[in-house]
């Protein structure tokens, strides 16, 4: 069988202002990139709301990419500055959970630049795809032994010896 | 007639439940007049075989309590589900896992480890473990199984009316039997009890533009009377939490914890709170912005104080790699 190469799924909220419109620089320039991205247009990067990080990684995301107007030029004066704020604590919550921070990243990219988008986008997949795959929802998924009938795996070896 | 059958049942819960639920007082005895308490372990000797014997469905209302921890808990939860006509989630732990659900940091192995093995006041030099099937001369020991993953109630079986709380006071449990007893329940799904707003709502304190500085928990800084706590820079779940409470914490100078759970229509209570908590850092700078936020040490135990189980992610990912 043929080892097919691990592909991120990425996903990345734009903002319609400048991110999303850059993107859009991007592919009419015909710059390449990666595939891997999932675009969702926002209103702006203040609205992507963590919710929708914690629904993405649930639901099957292994990176996410907020990108939103550089400060100062956003469209509603300070909306990305509310996300400028947000993302650290954000970043500091998903890695208590486990997630590594190198699977979130916020990026200021205005309309004109087309260019940083792809090689936004083409770092960010790399880096992901080092880590590997998150499996959030395999892990969601798991069933208590009780519901399966099968015995709990989650003692180690050395602790199954322990036990007896 | 015969009397409408009451069961009530705790799980994985600290047994403040079962107390508040005579927090009503003398309206105590009306909830015995009105109807048949048939299942009641903390309070009365039920046995389980006795409960077995009911028909499907023949049970009117039952008030569960507590987190599921282990398969007792998921046995009875899905016995008494499928004995009663209304299911309830009675307080925090039934509702969204509560304190027990931030176990979810951890797993079997390690929750293992630390109680039997690490805890200074522990000698145990065989490395003892409890063991779910055991071979006595009188015969074979069964234990139930600890899970992994701490679940709320409704993440088990289907939960029709939720009454929140750590614990519930006292009118929202009376204003929730009372829509029992009286009728009109609302549709299937609602919070019974309490309100659809949130704290700050009810909150008696001044509220005025927020714009923080640093923030501080509550053994860090003596408040101002009156004042917004958040305003103070004091962590208060207020904006993301459940209204109901009418302040109780607010109006004792303690910030509100969120034992309410969220607030309607909020899906994951921790990114409300923290997406209220973080919008209104005075600063622009992305360095002094990084200087506030380490004044928030704990964010899983500060923003999922009471809603780890019920929330999007539910449980920290433990690497697989240690355990080879």
């Amino acid at each position: 069988m043929i080892q097919k190469e691990f592909e991120p799924k990425i996903v990345g909220f734009l903002c319609t202002w400048c991110s999303y419109t850059g993107a859009d620089m991007a592919g009419t320039s015909r710059m390449k990139y990666p595939p891997n991205i999932l675009i969702v247009r926002v209103m702006c990067s203040g609205r992507v709301d963590p919710t929708f990080v914690l629904k993405a990684f649930r639901e099957g995301a292994d990176g996410l990419l907020i990108a939103g107007c550089h400060p100062g030029d956003c469209h509603y004066i300070n909306g990305n500055m509310k996300t400028l704020r947000r993302f650290p604590l954000l970043v500091k919550l998903l890695e208590e959970f486990g997630i590594e921070k190198e699977r979130i990243r916020l990026e200021w990219v205005s309309a004109a630049e087309g260019e940083k988008f792809s090689t936004v986008v083409k770092a960010f997949t790399s880096a992901v795809k080092k880590l590997g795959p998150l499996n959030w929802s395999m892990l969601e998924n798991q069933k208590n032994p009780a519901q399966t009938g099968v015995k709990s795996e989650s003692f180690s070896p050395d602790l199954r010896e322990a036990e007896l | 007639m015969t009397k409408p059958k009451l069961a009530l049942n705790w799980a994985a819960s600290c047994g403040g439940c079962e107390i508040a639920v005579l927090e009503i007082k003398e309206k105590i005895l009306d909830v015995a007049n009105l109807f048949d308490i048939v299942f009641w372990p903390c309070v009365m000797d039920f046995k389980y075989a006795d409960l077995e014997k009911f028909k499907s469905k023949e049970i009117d209302l039952c008030l569960f309590n507590g987190a599921i921890r282990t398969s007792e808990h998921e046995h009875l939860a899905r016995l008494l589900r499928d004995k009663s006509k209304v299911m309830v989630a009675y307080g925090a732990c039934a509702c969204e896992g509560g304190i027990p659900g931030l176990a979810n940091q951890f797993n079997k192995e390690s929750i293992f480890q630390r109680v039997y093995i690490d805890t200074p006041s522990t000698l145990n030099p065989d490395k003892k473990f409890p063991q779910e099937n055991y071979d006595m001369p009188e015969g074979k020991i069964q234990i139930p199984t600890f899970y992994d993953t701490v679940k709320s109630l409704k993440q088990t079986v289907q939960v029709e009316y939720f009454i929140p709380g750590c614990p519930p006071l006292e009118k929202t449990t009376w204003k929730a039997l009372e829509a029992v007893i009286k009728g009109g329940l609302p549709p299937v799904g609602s919070y019974l009890g309490a309100g659809d707003k949130t704290v700050c709502e009810e909150c008696p304190r001044k509220k005025d533009e927020k714009k923080i500085k640093g923030f501080y928990r509550s053994h860090l800084k003596l408040p101002e009377p009156e004042k917004c706590l958040l305003e103070q820079g004091i962590i208060c779940a207020g904006p993301a939490t459940r209204s109901g409470c009418e302040g109780t914490c607010l109006k004792a100078n303690l910030p509100c914890w969120g034992c309410y759970g969220p607030a309607q229509g909020v899906v994951d209570v921790g990114a409300k709170f923290m997406s209220a908590l973080a919008s209104v850092i005075d600063s622009d700078d992305e360095k002094e912005i990084g200087k506030i936020l380490e004044g928030i040490v704990d964010p899983i135990g500060t923003f999922y104080r009471f809603g780890l189980a019920g929330s999007i992610l539910r449980r920290k990912k433990i690497s697989q790699e240690k355990k080879g």
